[in-house]
C-alpha cells in the first residue's frame, strides 16, 4: 500500500521512442504531481503520450531521464524483478479489453495477483470473494469470462486490480469497449472506489463523458499538459 | 487457485493440441519403456552373474563340446571349490513353436554351484538326485505350461535323438524351483546328465561347458589361466572366463544392443522433442498478451520462467508417465509369448527412474526457449501498449 501524500510525482521526465531511424520525443522534461486520493482523467489525441504516461507510472516502461516517484519509491531506478514485486503490491491495472485469462473463472482471475503473496489458498479465495462483492459480482465467482458481458468482465478486471489493496489504479480506456450503460456502471464503480476506499486513480480516456467522473482532467498534446486543472462537474 | 492449477489450465486451453502433444510424448516414452526393458533383459545375465563363478567352454566355440573327464581335472586345480557341468538340450513342448530351454546337468554339483540363486525345496533336491528321469522346472516355465510336481511331460528335440530312434524325451517333474532374486531367470528346466548321456544316440561322454566356483574372485584370473594352460595343445582346448564376461560376449554376438536401442530411442526423442518444442513455442507466443498481463500484475520474470517451464514439465510428465505405464502393461501382456527369446523382461524401477529423469529433461529442453522468451518479454510490448 502506498503511503506518500503525493501518490505519484514525475520530475523532469523525458521519454522518446525510436521508430525506424527517427527518434520520436514523447515527453521532454515533464513534471506532474498526483496527490493521494485523486481521480485524474488524462485525455488527448492519439500519440499524445497518454498510454506512455500510464506505463511510466506503473513501471512498465522506463524514462530516458528524470524521476518517477510513486508512493515514496523512486521506481525508475528499480530492476525488472523489483519493479514487478513493487507493481504487485502497489498498482492495480485496468485495461480496455479486460485482459482476463479465458481459461480461469472470475474468482480464479481475481485470485491471480494473490499468488504472489504469502496468503493461504483459503485466504486467497476469501479475498477474491470480497473483491468480487465490492464490484457486485459475488454470484458470478465460478463463471468464465466467456459467460459474462463486457461490463461484467470489466468489473471482474477491477476486482482483480483492487484485490491486493493497491492505492494507485491505472486505467487505460476502461470503458472504451463498452456500451454507454455498462460504461456508466464501471465509471460509477471507479468513482466509488476513489471516494469510499480512497484509491488514487489515473484514467486514460477519449470519452469526455467518462472524464466527467474524475475529479480533474489533464489534457495531453504532443507530450505536454495543455490545461492542467479542470474541476469535475 | 494454485500455480499447479494455473499451469494445468494453461496447458489444456487447447485440448486437441495438448492431447496431440501428450500422444507424441506418450509414444516416445512407450518406446523408451519397452526398449529399455528389453535391453535390461538382454543384459540381465551380466548383472546377476556371480563374481566368483568361472565358465569353461571349448576354445573354438561354446557350441563345441568338452570331454567329461575335464571335470575332475578342473576340480583338482587349487582354488577351485565346486565344479558342475551343463549340456544344452533345448527342445519343444507339444508343438515346435513352443520352444523351451532344457539343460542336462549333474544334479548335486549344479545345485551347489547355483545354490545362492535358486530356491529349491529340500525334498525336490533329494528326488532330483535320486530319480533318473526327474526334472526340476523353473517357476516361470511351470506356470507357463501349467506343470506341477508329479506331472509326466514329454519334450521333443530336433537335435538329440535317443538310441531307439525316438525324438521324444520323457521327464517326471520332481520339483519347482524359484529364483532367490526377482531377476533370476526361472524359465528353464534341468534334468539328469546321466539319463541324457545314457539315452542319446551320439556324443556320449561329452559335456557342453563347465561352471566352477572359486575360493575368491581375486583368484579368478590365475585359475582361468591354469585351466586353459592345462588343456592347451589338446584336442579340446578351453577358454575360461568369468560368467559375466561370457554372458557379455554371448550378447555381443547379436551386435551392440545398447547402441541400437539408444539410436532408436534417441531418434524418437529428438523428433518428438522438436515437435513438442515448436508447438510449445507457438502456444506461448499466442499468449504474449496474457504474459504481459501477468507481468503487469506483478509476476516477476523468474516466476514467468518457472510457470512456462512448469507447464512443459507437467506436459512431459502426463505423456511420459502414461507412456511408461503402457510399456509396463505391454511387457506384461507379451512377456509369456516371447519367453523363448527373452526369458525375463523386467519392469524394473530403474527404468521408471530413468524415465522420470528423462521426462524432467524433456520438459526443461522443450520449455526452456519459450520460457526464456516469455521471461524476457517487455510488458509494454506484450500488451501492445507502446
Amino acid at each position: 500500500m502506498l503511503t506518500d501524500t503525493a501518490t505519484a510525482r514525475l520530475v523532469g521526465l523525458s521519454k522518446c521512442f525510436v521508430k525506424g531511424k527517427e527518434p520520436i520525443v514523447v515527453f521532454d522534461r515533464l513534471d506532474l504531481v498526483i496527490p493521494q486520493g485523486d481521480f485524474v482523467a488524462v485525455m488527448g489525441p492519439s500519440g499524445s503520450g497518454k498510454t506512455t504516461l500510464l506505463n511510466l507510472l506503473g513501471g512498465l516502461d522506463a524514462p530516458e531521464s528524470g524521476e518517477v516517484h510513486v508512493g515514496g519509491t523512486r521506481i525508475d531506478r528499480l530492476g525488472e524483478g523489483q519493479l514487478a514485486r513493487w507493481r504487485g503490491a502497489n498498482i492495480g491495472f485496468i485495461f480496455q479489453f479486460y485482459n482476463l485469462m479465458p481459461m480461469l473463472t472470475a474468482g480464479q482471475n481475481v485470485e491471480l495477483p494473490l499468488l504472489l503473496t504469502k496468503l493461504r489458498a483459503k485466504q486467497r479465495r476469501r479475498y477474491a470473494e470480497t473483491a468480487l462483492e465490492v464490484v457486485g459480482l459475488a454470484e458470478r465467482i465460478n463463471h468464465y469470462p466467456r459467460e459474462m458481458s463486457g461490463g461484467q468482465q470489466q468489473r471482474v478486471a477491477i476486482a482483480r486490480a483492487i484485490v491486493t489493496d493497491p492505492s494507485l489504479l491505472l486505467c487505460d480506456e476502461p470503458t472504451g469497449d463498452l456500451d454507454r450503460h455498462s460504461a456508466d456502471e464501471i465509471l460509477r464503480l471507479l468513482k466509488s472506489l476513489n471516494r469510499d476506499l480512497g484509491k488514487t486513480i489515473v484514467m486514460v480516456t477519449h470519452d469526455p463523458a467518462a472524464a466527467r467522473y474524475a475529479r480533474r482532467t489533464l489534457h495531453l498534446d504532443k507530450g505536454r499538459f495543455i490545461e492542467k486543472l479542470e474541476l469535475a462537474a | 487457485m494454485t500455480y499447479l492449477l494455473l499451469m494445468r489450465k494453461n496447458l489444456f486451453r487447447h485440448k486437441l493440441r495438448t492431447s496431440l502433444m501428450i500422444m507424441s510424448i506418450f509414444t516416445a516414452f512407450a518406446i523408451f519403456g519397452v526398449l529399455a526393458s528389453i535391453e535390461r533383459s538382454v543384459n540381465a545375465g551380466q548383472d546377476i552373474a556371480a563374481a566368483d563363478r568361472l565358465v569353461v567352454v571349448n576354445k573354438i566355440s561354446f557350441t563345441q563340446p568338452l570331454p567329461i573327464a575335464y571335470v575332475d581335472r578342473v576340480r583338482a586345480i587349487q582354488g577351485v571349490q565346486q565344479v558342475t557341468h551343463v549340456n544344452w538340450f533345448g527342445g519343444y513342448y507339444q508343438d515346435p513353436k513352443n520352444f523351451l530351454v532344457a539343460l542336462a546337468v549333474d544334479p548335486a554339483s549344479y545345485m551347489q554351484v547355483y545354490g545362492n540363486e535358486l530356491d529349491i525345496p529340500s525334498d525336490a533336491r533329494q528326488s532330483f538326485i535320486r530319480e533318473r528321469t526327474g526334472a526340476l522346472v523353473g517357476e516361470v516355465m511351470a506356470k507357463r505350461w501349467g506343470w506341477k510336481v508329479g506331472d509326466h511331460v514329454t519334450i521333443a528335440n530336433n537335435i538329440y535323438v535317443q538310441r531307439n530312434g525316438s525324438r521324444s524325451w520323457d521327464f517326471d517333474i520332481v520339483g519347482i524351483f524359484k529364483g532367490k532374486k526377482p531377476e533370476v531367470d526361472t524359465n528353464y528346466m534341468i534334468f539328469q546328465y546321466d539319463y541324457f548321456d545314457a539315452t542319446r544316440a551320439f556324443g556320449q561322454g561329452q559335456i557342453g561347458w563347465m561352471v566352477l566356483k572359486t575360493a575368491s574372485p581375486a583368484l579368478n584370473d590365475q585359475i582361468a589361466r591354469t585351466i586353459d594352460q592345462t588343456f592347451a595343445n589338446s584336442a579340446y582346448e578351453t577358454s575360461t572366463d568369468t560368467e559375466k564376461a561370457l554372458n557379455k560376449a554371448f550378447v555381443a554376438q547379436f551386435g551392440n544392443i545398447r547402441l541400437i536401442m539408444l539410436l532408436v530411442i534417441g531418434a524418437a526423442f529428438v523428433t518428438i522433442l522438436m515437435i513438442v518444442g515448436n508447438t510449445l513455442m507457438m502456444s506461448v507466443r499466442e499468449r504474449t498478451r496474457e504474459i504481459g498481463v501477468l507481468k503487469s500484475l506483478g509476476f516477476p520474470p523468474g516466476r514467468i520462467l518457472r510457470l512456462i517451464l512448469g507447464e512443459a514439465i507437467l506436459l512431459a510428465l502426463i505423456g511420459g508417465v502414461q507412456g511408461l505405464a503402457w510399456a509396463a502393461l505391454f511387457i506384461v501382456s507379451v512377456r509369456d509369448s516371447v519367453r523363448g527369446l527373452l526369458p525375463q523382461i523386467p519392469i524394473s524401477p530403474d527404468v521408471a527412474l530413468v524415465g522420470l529423469a528423462l521426462m524432467l529433461g524433456f520438459g526443461i529442453v522443450t520449455g526452456l526457449i519459450p520460457a526464456l522468451n516469455a521471461m524476457r518479454l517487455r510488458v509494454g510490448a506484450a500488451l501492445g501498449r507502446s
